[in-house]
């Protein structure tokens, strides 16, 4: 009886196991062919998907499949798109310097003005920033078809619009890390701070060598998640930039058009790999913070 | 005496508020005072006369066919999507938490699809679903018809399975954060009374994980108002009906520049969003309340 049991268990954690590796292996696919299909010679890539990508009339004399021909491994691997988007083409490398320069100061500030912030609801304890805190949750809980209107009227106002302040300043003081980094700063027993006071800390010194170093982990998790977020932006720079030339590299990506298909690979390929970095770097922290995000109680 | 304590008081609140400003007043200069503005644009007819014109506004916004299609597509994505985002990541977790081998790896191509930007994974979508794409390639070999995916509202079926594969891996890991968190002694209380596997889901870690289901419900929620970002890059700025977001109708209504329909549109976004909220907190208060007097 027990043995058939512990049989019945194998069979059904074998199963399990089956499913998931599936599942797995589906998910990472979409990714993994992108990257498959960046080292392909931009002719072959014409000959797998032209058909998809080219406008009707080109004229030219492509040889184009009648079917879509989907590829996981490249005829002959070739970097030439690669040396195209990195080298000889500026466009792409101009693109992605813009979502940098969007997202960098976002990051880093936001993380700043969060760390202070947190500091601050921790170690008051009125009612006044109880309601300031919750005013910030309702704040992160409206979506941007919410909080874009009152943002485009202040950089209206302040003549930003256009200027790449109109991405960051809403971005730096968008509450999301304030949330966070609050959670966990209240966790830190009281008894570690007053030990520091005893010993002649002031606030400056209190905030700066004991709950910054203490939270190291959630930030660095805070630092990824905005960073995928802005990363992935799109809503703003549509509206708040009339000039095109100003767009990151995320617009710019699905406006590339059926001639330089097999750039848009090598180039979406390049565009994922600074997450895939910071992904490699802070794994452990961001899975930490992000099931600390869930912790409801705290 | 007593005045050094106030004073002392005193001097606490204002490092505090050292401390607090710099997001204080971002959060108002940006976010706070703009959003009265645009409460007081709802009640007026343009910008410039400024005189009252009651729930005119409100009334013209909700009468209008384009936010009409705007919100009710919006919201039909979000009630076929949240639910799936939800139950399909506590299924991947469950799998995960039974134990099985390369723990660690599942988990981290699941989370993999969170640290990949959207613009990046497009072109791969397109190849699947365009007319002439993969996905319609095998229908055509199996003997079916092929579905115009991106352009018929077949595309909300696209943008919900981009959706899932972006999100669930989060959900998931939000998800296994709370079955860690399931008290061991209940569940082997269960398993002593002689509970299978499915009892004990339903009856001890269900309930555990009811805070949780909330969150995610909420997060995901979220998520799916920012949906426009897949919907624009897999499809342009002019999409199918279907897949015409509210995002899409906020986009014409800047173009145009009409304050008036943009204000009163996010104070409509805005009330559903609390009234959603306040009844997700409320159910969950009331189904994990004897949790917590136990």
């Amino acid at each position: 009886m027990s043995l058939g049991k512990k049989r019945k268990q194998m069979i059904i954690k074998i199963i399990l196991t089956i499913v998931a590796v599936t599942t797995a292996v589906i998910t990472l696919i979409p990714i993994v062919l992108t990257f498959t299909n960046s080292l392909m010679a931009s002719s072959e890539i014409t000959s797998n998907y032209g058909m998809i990508f080219e406008k009707t009339d080109t004229g030219g004399k492509k040889y184009i499949s009648e079917t879509v021909n989907l590829k996981f491994i490249p005829d002959m691997v070739s970097l030439s798109q690669y040396f195209t988007i990195l080298i000889k083409s500026p466009d792409y490398l101009l693109k992605f310097w813009n979502s940098m320069i969007l997202v960098v100061p976002i990051v880093v500030f936001q993380l700043i003005v969060a760390l202070l912030a947190a500091y601050g609801f921790t170690r008051t304890k009125g009612k006044l920033s109880v309601i300031v805190f919750f005013s910030y949750v309702i704040l992160l809980l409206m979506p941007y078809q919410v909080t874009l209107v009152p943002n485009y009227l202040v950089l209206n106002w302040m003549h930003l619009l256009n200027t790449n302040w109109a991405i960051w300043l809403p971005g730096i003081f968008s509450p999301f890390s304030v949330y966070l980094l609050t959670k966990y700063m209240k966790r830190i027993p009281t008894a570690l701070i007053d030990a520091a006071k005893i010993d002649g800390a002031n606030e400056w010194q209190i905030f700066s060598r004991i709950c910054v170093p203490i939270c190291k982990g959630i930030a660095t998790s805070c630092v990824i998640l905005v960073f995928m977020d802005y990363w992935n932006m799109v809503e703003q720079p549509l509206l708040f930039f009339s000039d095109t030339d100003k767009y990151p590299l995320s617009i710019f990506l699905s406006k590339i058009n059926a001639q330089e298909i097999g750039l848009a690979f090598a180039a979406a390929t390049f565009y994922m790999v600074p997450c895939l970095l910071l992904y490699l770097y802070g794994e452990a922290e961001l899975v930490e913070g992000v099931a600390y995000q869930g912790s409801v109680k705290g | 005496m007593k005045q050094s304590v106030s004073k002392r008081k005193k001097r606490k609140k204002s490092v505090s508020g050292f401390f607090l400003a710099p997001s204080v007043v971002g959060v108002l200069v940006f976010f706070v005072l703009p959003f009265l503005v645009v409460i007081y644009f709802s009640f007026v007819d343009n910008p410039i006369s400024k005189s009252f014109v009651g729930l005119e506004n409100y009334i013209n916004v909700i009468t209008n066919s384009a936010f009409r299609t705007a919100f009710g597509n919006t919201m039909l994505f979000s009630a076929i999507a949240v639910p799936l985002a939800v139950i399909l990541a506590m299924l991947l977790a469950l799998m995960l938490d039974a134990g099985i081998p390369m723990y660690s790896q599942l988990r981290s191509s699941f989370l993999t699809p969170l640290m990949v930007p959207t613009a990046s994974i497009v072109l791969i979508w397109q190849v699947l679903f365009d007319n002439k794409g993969v996905v319609n390639s095998w229908i055509l070999k199996a003997g079916g018809d092929p579905v115009e995916w991106l352009k018929s509202s077949a595309g909300l079926f696209v943008i919900i399975l981009l959706f899932l594969w972006k999100n669930l891996g989060y959900n998931m890991v939000l998800f296994l954060a709370a079955l860690g968190n399931v008290p061991t002694d209940s569940v082997e209380a269960a398993e002593l009374d002689g509970a299978g596997k499915i009892q004990i889901f339903f009856h001890v870690k269900l309930r555990y994980l009811s805070p949780m289901i909330a969150f995610t419900t909420i997060l995901s929620m979220i998520n799916s108002f920012k949906v426009f970002r897949e919907v624009y890059l897999l499809t342009g700025d002019y999409p199918v009906g279907a897949l015409y977001t509210l995002q899409h109708y906020m986009n014409n209504t800047f173009a145009s520049a009409d304050y008036q329909k943009l204000s009163t549109a996010a104070i409509y976004m805005s009330f559903v969003m609390i009234v959603i909220m306040a009844i997700m907190f409320a159910v969950e208060h009331w189904y994990g309340k004897d949790l917590e007097e136990e």
